[in-house]
């Protein structure tokens, strides 16, 4: 059949008229979905006012497609029920026959409850404990695989381990390299300017050297991979889970632990380090360039006075900062990554957590070790 | 031809360098159940997807409803989309949405319906396909496999299409399920006057609800006809297909049905 013949079924229509005070309701054409979406907007307030009158007689025998959508409009007109005057086709009787049955009415939206904001504060509360239950479990339990690969060293996952290193670490050196190097001109810049006023201009070397490698190198760094390798390990993750590659692993005895969460630890703890050193590198070096500008400091008198002004355990420092963010970034992605219900909105959830919180989390953890080593690397 | 709803007219299906579908034409007629059978991978569900537009044929032509669903105009094609619903193997709900805005998404997508008529609409057809109204604010991850399967077809139903494809309709489900859900999809088929393309391994879901059947082999159709039809071909794919243990089983079963009827 083609196209135009399934079309031939005219449009809906309603016709009215009164006879002795009777009123009399004829409907005809195709009163389905089909038919009825381009018109529905005119036929529904005339529906509804021969509905006004009770007596109204329908007459539905021109009708020549009637399906649940064209009756159900009907049936709603009608009050949802069936009217007194109907005439209508045999083959259209078995459809409002479904509608008979009253529907139990659905509870669609949840009351409203007087201790809403106490019942979210304590939600929040308790769903904070569990994340860090699970996150000691998940940290215990890679501990636990550790001292047992000690053990049997031939299991390490070093497969697993390289490919992570590269991804989290090899893959990152443009961008950090990019943000770092601004950084460093936007420093340099802005302190020059102040240093011009006092004429201390050879503190620049102190200010970048010590702002860089102790502090901005570290969390800026930290904070790009959190964005770049924690989203990513959470999703991986999360579609293993939605992909239930995560049951096939805890059936064949592999422990998501040893294969995937280890190793990425391992990889991050290794190479964010290694990061560290190449933004603090490369944001030096965008300092000395943008000084050498403004201040007119050499770059051999820049770089041979650098270990005098900064001493060495701030590199250590940032360093050590670089192992621990670098593990707390890997478990908290695989933490939310494992936590992941197989379903596409916990997906993008799970995800967005991850990132906000390993952020968080490496700013907390840089304030602790800003208190903690108030000492050590300064004066 | 008259009263054919799809058109395949020297179908060619290509991936790369491997061919799928060489030289297939078939037509489906209205108000007809046609199953698509075939072994693994002799691309019976690609078949499937051609006939939904989701694949591009690299020969040929498919029609449905008389419009060509590729390289014609797009505003009759959107009209075409709605005129038909599909029942994914796994469902495919929207696993962000509950149930009832599952159902009620295509019917919103219109654009015409008031939120009261899409609400009763929802809720029959949840009552055709024996879903109580109580799952309607579930999340599809709360389901079991056989009521996923049943929302979805409420879902490929929404729009009262002419056309329903179903891709495996009772894989997954239990014996007692895939029963059930055969009678639901009769029933449906009886009601809503409508016209059935169905892929299917399972033997008792394809003798208890074809009309006629293709046979799928080394890319292309060796046969389309009646159950007695297909099980007369001397195909040795055929021969494999229905006369093995499992095959005889079922064809038995359907003539002690006839027998008893």
């Amino acid at each position: 059949m083609s196209d135009a013949e399934l079309q031939d079924f005219s449009a809906p229509y309603l016709q009215r008229t009164k006879i002795g005070g009777m009123q009399r309701c004829e409907l005809g054409g195709a009163w389905n979905l089909h038919g009825l979406e381009p018109r529905l907007s005119e036929l529904q307030p005339q529906l509804a006012e021969c509905a006004l009158d009770q007596r109204c007689e329908w007459d539905l025998r021109h009708v020549q497609m009637l399906d649940h959508a064209g009756a159900m409009l009907l049936w709603r007109v009608w009050g949802k029920h069936r009217v007194a005057q109907l005439l209508l086709r045999p083959e259209h009787e078995q459809i409002f026959d479904r509608f008979d049955l009253p529907p139990e009415p659905v509870p669609l939206h949840r009351p409203h409850d007087p201790f809403y904001g106490v019942v979210v504060l304590g939600q929040g509360v308790l769903s904070l404990v569990d994340h860090l239950l699970a996150v000691v479990m998940v940290l215990g339990q890679v501990v636990l695989d550790t001292l047992d690969l000690l053990r049997r060293p031939a299991n390490i996952p070093w497969r697993e381990i390289s490919a992570s290193i590269y991804r989290t670490g090899a893959q990152a050196l443009g961008i950090t390299a990019l943000v770092g190097f601004l950084v460093g001109v936007v420093l340099s810049y802005l302190s020059a300017q102040q240093l011009k006023l006092f004429g201390a201009d050879a503190f620049i070397i102190n200010i970048l050297g010590i702002s860089v490698i102790r502090e901005l190198g570290p969390v800026l760094a930290a904070i790009l991979v959190a964005g770049r390798s924690g989203s990513a390990i959470t999703a991986q993750l999360g579609v293993m889970r939605v992909t239930e590659e995560l049951d096939a692993m805890a059936v064949m005895g592999i422990p998501h632990t040893l294969r995937l969460v280890m190793p990425k630890m391992f990889a991050l703890a290794l190479s964010m380090p290694l990061i560290i050193l190449w933004t603090d590198g490369v944001a030096l070096i965008g300092g000395m360039v943008s000084a050498h500008a403004q201040l007119d400091i050499g770059y051999v008198y820049f770089l041979s006075s650098l270990p005098d002004a900064v001493p060495i355990a701030n590199l250590w420092l940032g360093l050590g900062k670089g192992i621990v963010f670098g593990s707390l970034i890997a478990l908290i992605g695989c933490h939310f990554g494992l936590r992941i219900e197989p379903n596409t909105e916990s997906l993008g959830i799970g995800t967005t957590n991850s990132v906000v919180t390993s952020i968080t989390v490496v700013i907390i953890v840089d304030a602790i070790f800003a208190i903690l080593f108030k000492d050590v690397g300064v004066g | 031809m008259a009263g054919c709803i799809i058109e395949i007219e020297g179908l060619w299906t290509q991936f790369g360098s491997h061919v799928v579908h060489r030289d297939i034409d078939l037509s489906v007629r209205r108000g007809e159940i046609m199953s698509l059978v075939g072994g693994s991978g002799s691309g019976k569900t690609t078949l499937l997807r051609q006939m939904l537009g989701l694949e591009q044929p690299a020969r040929g032509e498919v029609r449905v409803f008389g419009v060509p669903l590729h390289g014609g105009d797009q505003s009759r094609l959107r009209s075409l989309r709605n005129r038909w619903g599909m029942l994914f193997q796994e469902g495919a709900l929207f696993s962000a949405l509950t149930v009832f805005d599952n159902i009620a998404l295509p019917l919103r997508e219109l654009r015409a319906l008031d939120e009261g008529l899409i609400h009763d609409l929802v809720m029959v057809k949840l009552e055709m396909v024996g879903i109580e109204p109580r799952h309607a604010a579930k999340m599809p991850s709360e389901l079991s496999g056989g009521m996923i399967k049943r929302i979805a077809l409420a879902r490929a139903i929404a729009l009262e299409p002419e056309l329903l494809f179903l891709d495996e309709p009772t894989a997954g489900l239990d014996p007692d399920r895939s029963e059930s859900f055969v009678k639901l999809i009769q029933e449906l088929h009886r009601e809503l006057d409508l016209t059935v393309v169905m892929v299917t391994h399972d033997l008792d879901t394809l003798v208890a609800l074809s009309h006629r059947i293709a046979v799928l082999c080394e890319q292309r159709l060796v046969i389309v006809g009646t159950l007695d039809e297909v099980v007369a071909n001397p195909h040795p794919f055929i021969g494999n297909f229905f006369m093995g243990e499992r095959g005889r089983r079922a064809l038995e079963a359907v003539k002690d049905m006839v027998l008893l009827t």
